[in-house]
């Protein structure tokens, strides 16, 4: 073994560059049982400007943190129980099963809750989306992929509405990376979401022309090319990509290509990612 | 036993899975028509009934209404032919079963009992004319007779009862004890006793394979006579799997003729790593070499890296997607168990399997039983079991790669490798350093222990055969590993909960509990503590059992309420199985007595020493005989469609590679998608540094030339790195010798040559060696159909693996061509250097001229390579590897969907000079502006062969070459596993 020649500093460099514009309310991020996602959906959280605890599931059920405590919830990516009887089934039972009086409880409040991927099938399944008429009932599936399996590419989405997610949003470039996100439901629901403009992004081609089903635009056939609705509230956003995955400009699948381009036309390039707009929006909510 | 048993069928109601799966069906040559798919759970009580109400309860748990049904006690109704139900075997692990349990569980507030369970099973409805024997054929592709078991029903068989519950549920009666072992045998039966295993007292039956020869015996024999006494069957077994091939790589480390008295391990990799240490000094990139679970070297000045690659080969041949999946989480672990814990970051993979489109019908035993998996079935079973393990566990799987060549149809390779992330320290304690001390507890955490994987370690120091036990077998479950992955990593690890820690592989505890031991000198356990999946194991089965999931750590008694608290908040079984001690010995009791007691330098360094004789005979072959064609448009878009050479993407979608936010530089770039050799990911947030991976293997060049295979590999992986932007001095490596038959003198030749190779060019290069493995009898021997003996022994494989530090990703170059009149450069020289090469392969030949490598040139010029790259003056970059320079300007120009205009040297036969496979070389594009700096930095070495620019890739030398167009070279080079 060598020992370490440099004595190691603990600053992390994006919590101090960001910390003058952080707002007092903070978020709750689950995790346990397989979820994923926690620690980039945190970073990116931060880089936006809102604190947050990674909380398990089960600390939640004991009551070691309390959902009072927060105003924003999500629950982000994963493949929380190894997605054994649908993907987020298993977790949504969970809480379901567990902490349903206080998650309702936080849902009538001024509150916001996001769920990214896996946390969109849990959202799904708890019924948190679109929870018409505040009745919680499950009316959406994300099915298996029409493909057949995972798929892992990057996507483009436009935004469907005119929200508090979507403001200042153009266009989101970011991964899917999932198995079950074949949105489906009845032609009744599909019709009311579109009437209460619910859906709130769709998949679309690079130009944004909209994906009409074709792979892999829309990379898993969803209906109407649906990536993430919201409940009739407009409070609880359930989405398929991952932006969070996203956050930069290195991040993005033809950045190399971005840059060479930049760099000839003399145009700076950025560090960040237009994705980041969707975090924003959401601290904006609070601010 | 389980009186109250019910059975909930789901289905969808349009199910989205049923055309992708049907056409694969039907890609298999089944005539199905139509097919439904129907998850089973069948619920198994005693203590307890569930009413009607309850059950559909249950059933409402199970599925999303919106899509699905269920029925309770009903078979579900329908048009069809067949049905096929595939379920697991008992003491098979099932994940989802579990899963449904829990939720249960959870519902009615209750807990299942001791032996009550939730099996899960999937029922096929079949439409379609199918004879018994392809109706058989396809039930054998639906699952894997060593983990599955399948009922087979006509529909009026079927009726309107449909299948019967069944419950896999193990039922082992007897309580087995230790039983001591009698070694005075003559040496013909103690040798049967080695290679067959000790006789069972219950069943009369061997117990499956010690993999224990003649010398060794006799040694433990003599230990024992010593001692007074007989050796227990704890003991025997125990001192198999420490002494394995697969734990103490025995063929490295004996000496070899008269020239390596110290082993090829110390004389070559051990020695090529602390010289290079010596020579770099200060600017040394290790940290722990060699010593853990994991290599690792410097990150920055707070974080480290850990690098290391397994393999998985003897169980991915059995069933394919299990022994990938284990192989995935198996590795995982040994990040985890790295230190005092690194966060598993990066997976990365590699497949050696014969060509998919052949299906060899060979044996293991004679009369045409136990035939071998098909290519194309290992294939599909192992990018799955890979997929899954990575996906479920929340690991991007960005590199990777797929070789194939029909020596690998015995007998496959699955490498499976992952990259951890650690702070070098935590509140002033150094988290790469770990010592378990004398009074610490040993603590087994994870998941349970049961029958699965017993005899795994001497298994794959053996080579396949009729004998190869089914036990090997094993099903991951990601999840139980997510839930303590978690916990460690990011929590008890930096509440100082434990002193030391290491995960459960090979051998499970016998290994992982006997060499922490080693770390304070001893250590006692009760086996009777040991949580068990089932009752009935006897005590030598749980103490070398290789149950998934595992990890083993010292806790300090003053620690322990804090640690198990924390563990049942995080669900993650724990349990004190024993304590570490200073007595010098292992000591392992049942039941109230001592059934192992062994000195701990007997079990780890008794093993006697071996000294092995080589022979090498260099073996010439045929030169091809053809003249150049007189043009190349045809041979380049063969070359394209070699399997070898095309594009894989099917398996790179499936790997989630942008999971913990790190994408970089992604398995395939551009936007025509072509696969990279190296990637780059960013794994501490907020840094400017990323971990790039590649890697480099030449199997086709072994029996060649060994030691220039080494050197082929050596620089493939490093180059990978370089093309990408990260500096020679940041790149450490890894090898991987997967051999054949080495019990032979001519394959200890090639094993001795391609060891010395490793040493040579790692040194010349600088790059250390961190970690390494070996596998060493990668042979299948059977039968063919006509009960003809048939052995296949791979090729002679070694794969480098490399990491190295990326100094500012936002610099990093991909392959694709950006920017039409872009100057496209090819940098080093070309020599007619196709022996081994795919194109020979192409054209029916191996050949003989491997690529030569002067190692100390290429250093300069890969300095300078970077010095370009981080004055960003590079648009795009790419190794000429397999397949020569004529393939990777195509993949250049794939990627970017544009065209190039390309003139090249007159002097060498064109095709030769296109498809050489000399090292050392990139095409890379650079814009005119930056023409002058360009040149200035990298001249002489570099080439001008043209421009960027049109729809079509043209090439001349002193006459027309070639003229294709975009897509016409993106239609080959994806044409191979298109449907895939």
């Amino acid at each position: 073994m060598v020992v370490a020649r440099r004595t190691p500093q603990r600053t992390a460099s994006s919590k101090v560059m960001t910390t003058r514009n952080m707002i007092p309310e903070k978020a709750i991020i689950m995790s346990g049982f397989g979820i994923n996602s926690e620690m980039e959906t945190q970073e990116v959280l931060v880089r936006a400007g809102m604190a947050s605890d990674i909380v398990h599931i089960n600390d939640l059920i004991t009551g070691r943190n309390r959902l009072p405590d927060y105003r924003l919830l999500v629950f982000p990516g994963g493949f929380s129980y190894g997605d054994d009887t649908g993907a987020g089934n298993a977790y949504a039972n969970r809480v379901r099963n567990n902490v349903w009086e206080d998650l309702t409880e936080f849902l009538d409040g001024d509150n916001l809750v996001l769920g990214i991927c896996n946390g969109f099938q849990i959202l799904a399944n708890l019924g948190l989306v679109p929870a018409f008429d505040k009745q919680y009932n499950r009316d959406i599936a994300l099915m298996p992929n029409r493909g057949g399996r995972l798929e892992c590419r990057f996507v483009t989405l436009k935004p469907a509405a005119d929200n508090l997610w979507t403001r200042n949003i153009e266009r989101i470039y970011c991964p899917v990376a999932h198995g079950e996100g074949n949105f489906y439901c009845s032609r009744e629901t599909l019709q009311r979401l579109k009437r209460q403009k619910m859906i709130t992004f769709t998949y679309c081609r690079e130009d944004l022309r909209p994906a009409e089903g074709e792979y892999p635009s829309n990379p898993n056939g969803s209906v109407d090319d649906i990536a993430g609705i919201t409940s009739e509230d407009g409070k609880v956003l359930g989405l398929m990509p991952h932006p969070e995955r996203a956050m930069e400009f290195v991040n993005l699948y033809d950045w190399p290509l971005r840059k060479e381009r930049m760099k000839r036309e003399g145009v700076a390039v950025p560090t960040e990612s237009l994705n980041m707009q969707l975090f924003r929006n959401v601290v904006e909510y609070f601010r | 036993m389980t009186s109250c048993v019910h059975r909930i069928e789901v289905h969808y109601k349009l199910d989205p899975r049923l055309t992708t799966r049907t056409d694969r069906i039907r890609s298999l040559g089944f005539p199905v028509d139509k097919l439904h798919l129907i998850d089973v759970y069948t619920l198994a009580t005693s203590s307890r009934d569930f009413n009607p109400g309850e059950l559909s309860q249950i059933g409402g748990q199970l599925i999303n209404p919106v899509v699905q049904e269920y029925t309770v006690d009903k078979a579900t109704n329908g048009v069809f032919d067949y049905a096929i139900e595939v379920g697991f075997l008992p003491g098979v692990t099932d994940n989802v079963g579990m899963t449904a349990r829990q939720t249960i569980e959870d519902y009615f507030s209750m807990k299942f009992c001791e032996g009550e369970a939730v099996y899960t099973s999937q029922l096929f409805l079949v439409c379609g004319n199918l004879s018994p024997s392809t109706l058989q054929k396809l039930a054998s592709t639906l699952a894997n007779p060593l983990v599955n078991r399948v009922i087979i029903m006509t529909r009026q068989e079927y009726g309107t009862k449909g299948m019967d519950p069944v419950l896999p549920s193990v039922c082992l009666h007897e309580l087995p004890t230790a039983e001591t072992v009698n070694l005075d045998l003559d040496d013909r039966e103690l040798a049967r006793l080695g290679k067959e295993g000790i006789i069972s007292r219950l069943t009369g039956q061997r117990q499956g394979p010690l993999a224990l020869d003649l010398a060794q015996l006799h040694v433990i024999r003599d230990y024992f006579q010593k001692n007074g006494r007989k050796p227990t069957d704890v003991e025997l077994e125990s001192l198999a799997q420490t002494w394995s091939e697969h734990c103490k790589h025995t063929i490295f480390a004996s000496a070899m003729d008269d020239d390596v008295p110290g082993g090829l391990y110390k004389t070559y990799i051990q020695a090529a790593t602390n010289k290079i240490r010596k020579e770099k000094g200060d600017k040394d990139i290790c940290v722990t070499v060699f010593t853990d679970n994991s290599g690792s070297i410097i990150f920055d000045d707070h974080y480290l890296v850990t690098h290391k690659v397994e393999t998985h080969n003897s169980p991915s041949a059995l069933d394919p997607f299990g022994g990938a999946l284990t192989g995935i989480v198996g590795v995982n672990r040994d990040t985890i168990g790295f230190g005092l814990g690194a966060k598993p970051c990066i997976n990365f993979y590699g497949y050696c399997v014969g060509d998919p489109d052949t299906d060899p019908t060979l044996y293991r035993g004679k009369n045409r039983a136990n035939p071998i998996l098909s290519p194309r079935q290992i294939l599909d079973g192992v990018v799955r079991g890979v997929g899954v393990g990575g996906n479920c566990s929340g690991i991007p799987t960005p590199q990777g790669w797929c070789l194939f060549d029909n020596r690998y149809s015995g007998k496959p390779l699955v490498f499976a490798g992952t990259v951890g992330v650690m702070p070098l320290e935590h509140d002033s304690r150094k988290l790469y350093e770990k010592q378990a001390r004398p009074g610490d507890l040993v603590v087994m955490a994870g998941g349970r222990v049961g029958k699965d994987g017993i005899h795994g370690a001497t298994f794959s120091s053996e080579a396949l055969d009729p004998q190869s036990p089914v036990t090997a077998v094993q099903i991951g479950d990601p999840i139980t590993q997510k839930k303590f992955s978690d916990v460690i990593v990011r929590e008890a690890r930096d509440l100082r909960l434990y002193h030391s820690i290491t995960d459960n592989g090979a051998g499970g505890i016998s290994c992982s509990v006997a060499e922490m031991a080693k770390e304070c000198n001893g250590c006692h356990v009760y086996l009777d503590r040991v949580p068990l999946k089932y009752p009935g194991m006897a005590p030598w089965e749980i103490w070398i059992s290789e149950s998934q999931e595992r990890m083993t750590l010292a806790v300090p008694p003053e620690k322990l309420d804090a640690f198990m608290e924390l563990m049942q908040r995080r669900e993650v079984e724990a349990t004190v199985i024993g304590t570490f001690t200073d007595s010098g010995r292992c000591v392992v009791e049942s039941r109230g007595s001592v059934v192992m007691d062994v000195g701990l330098d007997f079990l780890h360094d008794g093993l006697p020493k071996k000294h092995l004789k080589t022979i090498y005979t260099k073996k010439t072959y045929p030169e091809p005989c053809t003249p150049c064609p007189e043009r190349l448009d045809a041979t380049l878009l063969a070359m394209l469609q070699r399997k070898n050479l095309c594009s894989k993407e099917f398996i790179s979608i499936q790997y989630d590679h942008t999971v913990q936010g790190g994408h970089v530089l992604g398995p395939v770039q551009g936007a025509g998608r072509v696969q990279a050799d190296a990637t780059l990911t960013r794994v501490v947030p907020g840094s400017k540094k990323g971990v790039g991976l590649s890697q480099g293997l030449f199997p086709s060049y072994s029996e060649i030339d060994p030691c220039l295979m080494a050197g082929a590999g050596i620089d493939t992986a490093i180059r990978g790195l370089i093309a990408i932007g990260v500096p020679l001095d940041t790149i450490a490596i890894l090898d991987n010798f997967c051999w054949c038959s080495s019990d032979e003198p001519e394959r200890l030749g090639q094993l001795k040559l391609a060891a010395r190779g490793c040493y040579e060019f790692a040194t010349a290069f600088g790059t250390p060696f961190i970690s390494g493995k070996d596998s060493m009898f990668n042979d299948f021997s059977g039968y063919d159909a006509q009960n003809n003996r048939v052995k296949i022994s791979v090729p002679p494989t070694l794969l480098i693996s490399s990491i190295g530090i990326h100094q500012d990703i936002s610099k990093a170059v991909s392959l694709d061509a950006k920017i039409a009149g872009d100057l496209v450069y090819v940098i080093g020289e070309t020599s007619e250097e196709l022996g081994g090469s795919e194109y020979f392969a192409h054209l029916g030949y191996i050949g003989n001229t491997v690529p030569g490598l002067n190692a100390t040139v290429l250093r300069v010029r890969y300095r300078k390579l970077t010095d370009a790259i981080s004055r960003e003056l590079i648009a795009s970059a790419y190794p000429v590897s397999h397949g020569g320079l004529g393939t990777a300007i195509a993949k250049v120009a794939i990627a970017g969907r544009l065209g190039m205009d390309l003139t090249i040297p007159a002097g060498t036969r064109p095709d030769y000079y296109l498809f050489s496979e000399s090292l050392g070389r990139f095409v890379v594009t650079v814009a005119p502006d930056n023409k002058r700096a360009f040149e200035r930095i990298i001249a002489p070495d570099a080439t001008l062969l043209g421009r960027v620019g049109g729809g079509t890739l043209r090439i001349t030398s002193q006459k027309f070459l070639l003229d294709l167009t975009l897509s016409e070279l993106e239609t080959a080079y994806k044409a191979p596993f298109r449907g895939y």
